[in-house]
């Protein structure tokens, strides 16, 4: 696993500098009725400023757990174990305190939600939701901060800003409610925004709209982004890198063109196959791959993808496969890595 | 730019707007039928009111009521038509005579000692008036007098003082310690969830009227002690209830969100999960309100509450034992009236109320 993380790391000239992000052999472990579940089994990657990783993977993958982990963020209920290490802006996430942790977020790290009709509190002001986070942390009053809340707004492509800060959650249609959850992320100017399936619950045009409008904010602002969709479609042209996750482990990564052109994952190419094209309506389940995700309390032993996969062998159930660098004509691929015994797309090895 | 030509009017707003459109042509032959029919039947309601209380003065007092009584409802079935017709189907005559005896019974009380009222307490000056007077709306005594010859209504305005202020204080103290413990138990649940869940199952254990004597007989029956034992009966359905919508609100990804923004615990339960919590236990205060009254009721009939000759709608209830009720039934029935249609009223409203905001059809 480090192995990669290293050869991403070099390879990546913004990485270098100083990594916004750095996450090394990450895993959680959620301790649930029925058993614990190892949502994030050994993940390592870096991200620079102004880059933008995809993580992709079916629901149930990991994804979200992974983005909150990485946070350090856990939801209220069952117990989770997290090994391994997170650096945000170089501070160690896992090492901070509770005060600590809380400047953190919304400060160096801000997150975007999945639906847009939960995630602003229906009995508060569009302008509340704003200045709240404003007043406390920049210690605003609350004309400036209401000025500020103002020009976040336009900032996200908001018209009538002013007007918008006294409206009520209900009263905004979902994508402009999308903007104002992205502006409430952006509000402190992050240097990595974790956007967690920010167009899923949206409808194909507006998705558009609000993944051009992170472009545009990461073009101005130069943070980093970790884009997580479910769908390898949206994080194509957006993320400069892709992680395609399979039951709590990257199975596959690479930079997004030599990830869309020659996947060497059997998953990744079910994921390629199975995009949504646009006649087909919004929401539509992955449903081009056969069976489901494995139980991820007692998960398969070998490849975890072994029990749906087409290419699958009797040597992949014995040992897990590891993530190692792609080969081309002898060569190591920069950048690219999968987990595969039998690999689709890899002529030259 | 789709996306923002799709702002959508809040629906009350829509209603409103429909609902004073509404009024449609006057040569719908069944829409003017049932105007004059309105027309019709409000007028003989008014009169037959009106000969009730003025042209049967004297006459047996049960005729007298039974000629007011209908009268009231010709009223008001041809006054709900009449405005149904002005204001559209959805207009709802009774919850508005609710709201308005409500507001009326507040201000009245609030007033008392203003008001040209009779003698609502002092018996030592009332030797001269007449006693058990039948209530006669246009005489000195609209309601009628008690058996020292103190005039109901200031009684029943005095006792609605007393009603009111153990109801209300009552709820208002379980609100806020009931809303604060369900809260707190459904945001950090495990061991604070269940200490708390102990202390609301202990408080429902025993039974509630056992709970009042059991109160009653240790404290001084003044008001502030009233209102504090009967918030013990209102509290543990509230914190039930406060608890339940915290579970799901705090599912909901703006808590995430806000705690994602670096808000500490005691702001997420004040500024994020308190507003979202207190909109249905607002409206199911209402209807705790009139559960209230009648305990309260209940225990100054028990001669457990409020003393007489400080007049409270169960003394004065109560003052109809013996045969006092059989010769004089006004005597119980005004106040009983009073507090019937208050309640009536209280859970009219706190019923609609409680569609509205039921946290499980909550706007999103
Ligand atoms: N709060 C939780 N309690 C129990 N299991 C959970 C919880 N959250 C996530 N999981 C489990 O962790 C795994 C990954 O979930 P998640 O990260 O939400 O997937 P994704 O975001 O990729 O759809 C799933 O198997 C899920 O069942
Ligand atoms: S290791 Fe085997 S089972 Fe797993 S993806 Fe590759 S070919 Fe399929
Ligand atoms: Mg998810």
């Amino acid at each position: 696993m480090s192995s990669s993380s290293a050869a991403l790391q070099e390879r990546s000239g913004a990485a270098r500098e100083t990594p916004v992000l750095v996450v090394d052999d990450l895993r959680t472990q959620i301790h649930t009725p029925h058993g614990d579940v190892q949502a994030v089994d050994g993940i390592s990657f870096t991200l620079g400023r102004g880059e933008t990783l995809g993580v992709v993977g079916e629901s149930g993958s990991g994804k979200s757990v992974l983005g909150r982990t990485i946070m350090g963020l856990y939801t209220t209920g069952p117990t989770m174990t997290v090994t391994g290490r997170v650096l945000i802006a170089g501070k160690d996430v896992h090492a901070l305190s509770a005060s600590e942790l809380r400047e953190l977020w919304g400060g160096d790290v801000g997150m975007v939600f999945q639906d847009p009709m939960t995630a602003l509190n229906p009995v508060k002001k569009v302008g509340v939701h704003l200045t709240e986070s404003l007043r406390k942390r920049r210690g605003m009053n609350r004309p400036q901060a209401k000025a500020r809340a103002a020009e976040l707004l336009a900032l996200v492509g908001i018209p009538e800003p002013r007007r918008r800060l006294d409206q009520y959650p209900h009263e905004l249609s979902g994508g402009m409610r999308q903007r104002v959850v992205i502006a409430m992320a952006l509000a402190n100017e992050p240097a990595l925004l974790i956007a967690d399936e920010p167009t899923t619950a949206l409808d194909v045009t507006v998705q558009r709209q609000i993944l051009d409008l992170l472009a545009r904010l990461q073009d101005e602002l130069g943070m980093a982004i970790m884009l997580i969709s479910h769908n390898l479609g949206v994080v194509a042209g957006r993320a400069d890198r892709v992680a395609v996750m399979y039951a709590g482990r990257v199975v596959e990564t690479a930079d997004a063109a030599a990830l869309f052109d020659a996947p060497h994952h059997p998953y990744t190419e079910a994921l390629l196959e199975a995009i949504p094209r646009l006649h087909q309506p919004p929401h539509v389940r992955l449903a081009a791959i056969d069976g489901a995700p494995p139980n991820m309390v007692a998960p398969p032993v070998g490849c975890r993808f072994a029990p749906r996969c087409r290419y699958a062998q009797p040597d992949c159930t014995e040992a897990p496969p590891s993530l190692d660098p792609a080969m081309a004509n002898g060569v190591v691929t920069p950048g690219h890595s999968f987990a595969c015994y039998h690999p689709v797309n890899a002529g030259g090895q | 730019m789709s996306e923002m030509t799709q702002v959508s009017t809040p629906p009350a707003y829509g209603q409103a707007v429909d609902a004073a459109v509404a009024p449609a042509p006057m040569q719908d032959p069944r829409r003017s039928r049932s105007l004059w029919a309105g027309v019709v039947l409000t007028a003989l309601g008014i009169v037959t009111v009106a000969i009730g209380v003025a042209g049967l003065r004297g006459a047996n007092g049960w005729l007298q009521l039974a000629v007011v009584v209908a009268g009231l409802a010709l009223t008001h079935v041809g006054a709900g038509r009449l405005l149904r017709h002005r204001f559209g189907a959805g207009f709802d005559l009774t919850s508005w005579l609710s709201a308005i005896w409500l507001v009326l019974l507040v201000l009245a009380a609030l007033l008392a000692p203003v008001l040209p009222l009779g003698e609502h307490e002092d018996i030592a000056s009332t030797l001269s008036a007449p006693v058990f007077a039948r209530p006669d709306l246009l005489s000195e005594y609209p309601l009628g007098t008690n058996n020292f010859g103190l005039d109901l209504l200031a009684r029943v305005l005095y006792g609605a003082r007393a009603s009111l202020v153990v109801a209300l204080g009552a709820v208002a103290m379980g609100l806020v310690i009931g809303a604060a413990l369900g809260i707190v138990s459904g945001f950090f649940r495990k061991t604070t969830d269940a200490v708390i869940g102990i202390f609301t199952n202990s408080l429902l254990a025993v039974p509630p009227l056992i709970l009042l004597i059991a109160l009653a007989t240790v404290l001084e029956p003044s008001l502030r002690n009233l209102a504090f034992a009967l918030s013990l009966l209102a509290l543990p359905s509230i914190v039930r209830m406060a608890r339940a919508s915290t579970l799901t609100f705090v599912q909901r990804e703006f808590v995430l969100a806000a705690r994602a923004m670096g808000a500490s615990r005691l702001r997420i339960m004040t500024r994020e999960l308190l507003p979202n919590v207190m909109l249905p236990l607002l409206s199911y205060a209402m209807v705790m309100i009139s559960v209230l009254i009648v305990a309260e009721a209940s225990l100054s009939f028990l001669g457990l509450g409020i003393q007489p000759p400080d007049p409270s709608w169960g003394n004065m209830i109560a003052e109809g034992e013996g045969n006092a009720f059989e010769e004089h039934p006004h005597i119980v029935l005004v106040p009983g009236v009073v507090l019937f249609l208050t309640v009536f009223s209280l859970n009219l409203l706190g019923e609609k109320a409680r569609k509205r905001f039921d946290p499980r059809q909550a706007k999103l």
